[in-house]
């Protein structure tokens, strides 16, 4: 032993190795041809950005300051603005975000906390599976089965609730019986609810992820404590889950704000700021530019662009900051596994 | 002899002998019973028997309400009044008999069960309302054989049908993927691979892409292909707006597949000595391979199903048109949208019909994704694993006959020395 000791430190002490890995050509030349593919995905967005920009000034020159204050959608007239698609698709939005959150901390929950385990895997895919619906059928569905349908919701909401500001229904009356159910249709209650459904698989996929990562010693530590088991999902998931929580609401506002088709069915359109969620008359970004695109001019197509423009932005934002919260909560992401 | 016991008083336990070490059994019963453990999985039996009574009774409340009492009227109407009065009930069956966090815990499990159920149930209704409203033209073999152009309005559903919708899907989609595919994939590999700040930033418009508003994707090639390029609405237009729509998924979900692949297998390659493109090439993507299929086919599923970007950018029409570079072509989405804002019932049995289609498409996409992505990276069918073994029994004996060879000439070797040394 002593013996191979004292060689080790008589002999000249060994160069140091080098570390830093010198790829080789073969190497170099893989990375700078992956490198295209990532450079593709940077040419589409920023594409995206500058061409809808590009196209759009026009119409942003003539409305100025009016761009967020107009209702109106008259670009030959140059009256022309957002004011009303944005509240719609911000209403519709919020409305779905909040019926969807709902169900989809309860679906995470259940998925990964209670359900036994020869379901779970059928319940992934079925989550799944309605990530995979097509939007026209969730529109289908909304407009010939769910409209019909809610207008007693909505009637018995009016009556009782109607004092409140945004369930308020102008033109219904809810002491006559014959009266006419169509005021409770085409509204962005029904588009939220709709619209709600298409978020939900994204939302509870997010969480589910969350909520599973909670450490199991902590959960252990609940139960030896004498938790039940919603006690230490209170006490330990829940708050383990936050970060996914929150980011998976947030990504599903992003989607909210982005349906076209299912909104486009559902909702009609009114020239005024609707703040009254069941009364018949609603709009959004998207839809408009659905809507529009055919017949307009070119000043009209500017002023599509400019609103497509506006809805990019504001998806954007609202995604990179849910993006950034997932993945302050999600640690490890980019490790090996 | 006194202890400390685990409440910390002193107790006398008995008489102590100092003499023989025996073994003392403290006394419990001073304690009083130790608390009943919980049951913390399975089913409890009286939480299901409360469950089925509180269910009855609600619902013999509510029918009564509905039929007797009150002016109610409306089928999700009575589920949400059932539903309200089933939790009271079930809540005040409960308090009865258990203490507080056990009656929290025994409504919260319901409440997530119900959760679960309306969410099942709401994809079930809407799969089986878009098939049986979609059924009445859907079993007309014309539907699948003849476009809508000899169909007015009025035509019966025995006439017409959405050949063109379906030959249109078919050529957006294939030129989609010819597109989404190669690029996709070099993408999620470039952003698995490369550990630098662009890739970091590639990863994060991934992300922020997937959530692109599919109009925005429609807008964005009108704007480039058809106001910029002065390209007509076509086929192409269309496939190209669906890859800005496939393109983001296949990357997300390939990259989430590529991750997955053993730490061990590629530290095992670099050990051997294979430069990086060879340990992607033979080692990471046939490890992924059944996961890459997946995603593959869940973007195509999306792509499928995109109505807005082809709204835009196809154009419609009723006539087939085989060539996807030049006039209009409808995609099934689309033309389902277009159908069913009729007035005239046929026509909208027609769009419900192409939405049928188009949705079991999907399914059957849907079942395809879960047949090959059921296994996790590496782990092999039954063929794969037969090749792999026939692979590596090659090698084998390819090793073997080295090693013959070799201990051969060692032979020779070591007797010509033996011979010098004699």
């Amino acid at each position: 032993m002593t013996s191979v000791v004292s060689e080790a430190t008589e002999a000249a002490a060994p160069e140091r190795r080098r570390l830093k890995v010198i790829p080789s050509a073969g190497d170099r030349v893989f990375l700078g041809l992956s490198r295209v593919g990532g450079l593709i995905v940077l040419a589409i967005m920023a594409g995206i950005g500058t061409f809808l920009l590009w196209r759009a000034l026009r119409a942003f020159s003539i409305a100025k300051g009016s761009w967020f204050t107009t209702a109106t959608w008259q670009p030959d007239a140059h009256r022309f603005g957002v004011a009303e698609v944005l509240t719609g698709t911000i209403l519709i939005a919020l409305i779905a975000v909040l019926v969807s959150v709902v169900l989809a901390i309860g679906t995470a929950l259940f998925i990964s906390e209670v359900a036994p385990r020869w379901l779970r895997a059928w319940l992934v895919s079925g989550i799944d599976l309605m990530a995979a619906v097509p939007s026209i059928v969730y529109g289908l569905w909304g407009k010939f089965w769910l409209q019909g349908h809610q207008v007693g919701v909505a009637r018995w909401i009016n009556t009782w609730f109607g004092w409140i500001p945004i369930f308020k229904v102008n033109g219904a009356d809810p002491t006559n019986p014959l009266s006419s159910a169509s005021v409770y249709t085409a509204t962005t209650f029904v588009a939220g609810l709709v619209v709600a459904m298409m978020v939900l698989p994204i939302q509870c996929s997010i969480m589910r992820e969350g909520f599973s990562r909670a450490p199991l010693g902590e959960r252990e530590g609940a139960y030896a404590l004498g938790s039940t088991r919603w006690g230490m999902v209170r006490s330990v998931v829940l708050p383990f889950g936050r970060g996914a929580m929150i980011g998976g609401t947030m990504l599903g506002l992003g989607r909210a704000m982005g349906e076209t088709i299912a909104v486009l069915l559902i909702i009609s359109p009114v020239p005024y700021v609707n703040f009254h969620i069941l009364q018949t008359g609603a709009f959004s970004v998207s839809s408009l530019i659905a809507l529009h695109y055919g017949e307009a001019s070119p000043l009209g197509i500017s002023a599509l662009m400019a609103a497509g423009l506006t809805l990019f932005v504001l998806t954007l934002a609202v995604n990179f900051g849910a993006s950034a919260i997932v993945a302050r909560s999600r640690s490890g992401a980019t490790s090996d596994g | 002899m006194t202890i400390t016991d685990d409440l910390g008083h002193r107790r006398d336990i008995g008489p102590s002998d100092t003499g023989t070490a025996a073994t003392v059994v403290p006394d419990r019963s001073a304690l009083g019973r130790p608390p009943r453990r919980r049951r913390l999985r399975g089913v409890r039996t009286e939480n299901v028997v409360s469950i089925v009574g509180s269910m009855a009774a609600s619902l013999c409340l509510t029918v009564l309400l509905f039929g007797r009492i009150a002016p109610f009227s409306g089928l999700i109407g009575f589920v949400v009044v059932a539903y309200g009065l089933f939790l009271c009930i079930y809540l005040t069956v409960l308090s009865q008999g258990q203490d507080g966090p056990a009656v929290r815990d025994a409504v919260a499990t319901v409440l997530l069960w119900s959760a679960m159920v309306l969410v099942i149930a709401v994809l079930a209704g809407i799969i089986i309302f878009t098939c049986v409203r979609g059924s009445t033209a859907f079993f007309h073999s014309n539907f699948f054989t003849q476009d809508l152009h000899h169909a007015g309005p009025l035509s019966p559903l025995a006439v017409g049908g959405v050949e063109h919708a379906i030959i249109g899907t078919l050529w957006m989609i294939s030129i989609a993927l010819l597109i989404t595919i190669p690029v996709g994939l070099v993408g999620a590999i470039y952003i698995n691979q490369s550990r630098s700040r662009f890739a970091r930033l590639v990863r994060t418009l991934v992300e922020a892409m997937t959530a692109l508003p599919s109009i925005v994707a429609g807008l964005f090639i009108y704007a480039m292909w058809i106001l910029t390029f002065h390209q007509e609405k076509s086929g192409f237009a269309a496939a190209l707006a669906l890859t800005i729509m496939m393109l983001p998924i296949l990357i997300r979900a390939s990259d989430v597949v590529l991750r997955l692949v053993p730490g061990t297998l590629k530290e095992a390659s670099g050990a051997l000595g294979a430069p990086n493109w060879r340990t992607v090439w033979h080692v990471i993507l046939p490890t992924a391979r059944s996961g890459l299929a997946t995603a593959v086919i869940l973007a195509t599923a999306r792509g499928i199903g995109e109505t807005s970007p082809v709204l835009l950018t196809a154009g419609y029409t009723t006539y087939l048109n085989t060539n996807p570079t030049h006039g209009p072509m409808v995609s099934l989405p689309l033309a389902a949208f277009q159908l069913v804002n009729s007035p005239e019932p046929n026509v909208v049995a027609r769009g419900f019909a192409a939405a049928m289609f188009l949705l079991l498409l999907v399914l059957a996409l849907f079942l395809l994704a879960r047949f090959l992505g059921g296994r996790a990276p590496g782990d092999m069918s039954g063929r794969e694993r037969r090749r792999a073994q026939r692979r590596s029994n090659r090698d084998r004996t390819r090793f073997e006959a080295l090693a013959s060879d070799e201990a051969q000439q060692f032979l020779t070797r070591s007797q010509a020395t033996k011979g010098e040394f004699q």
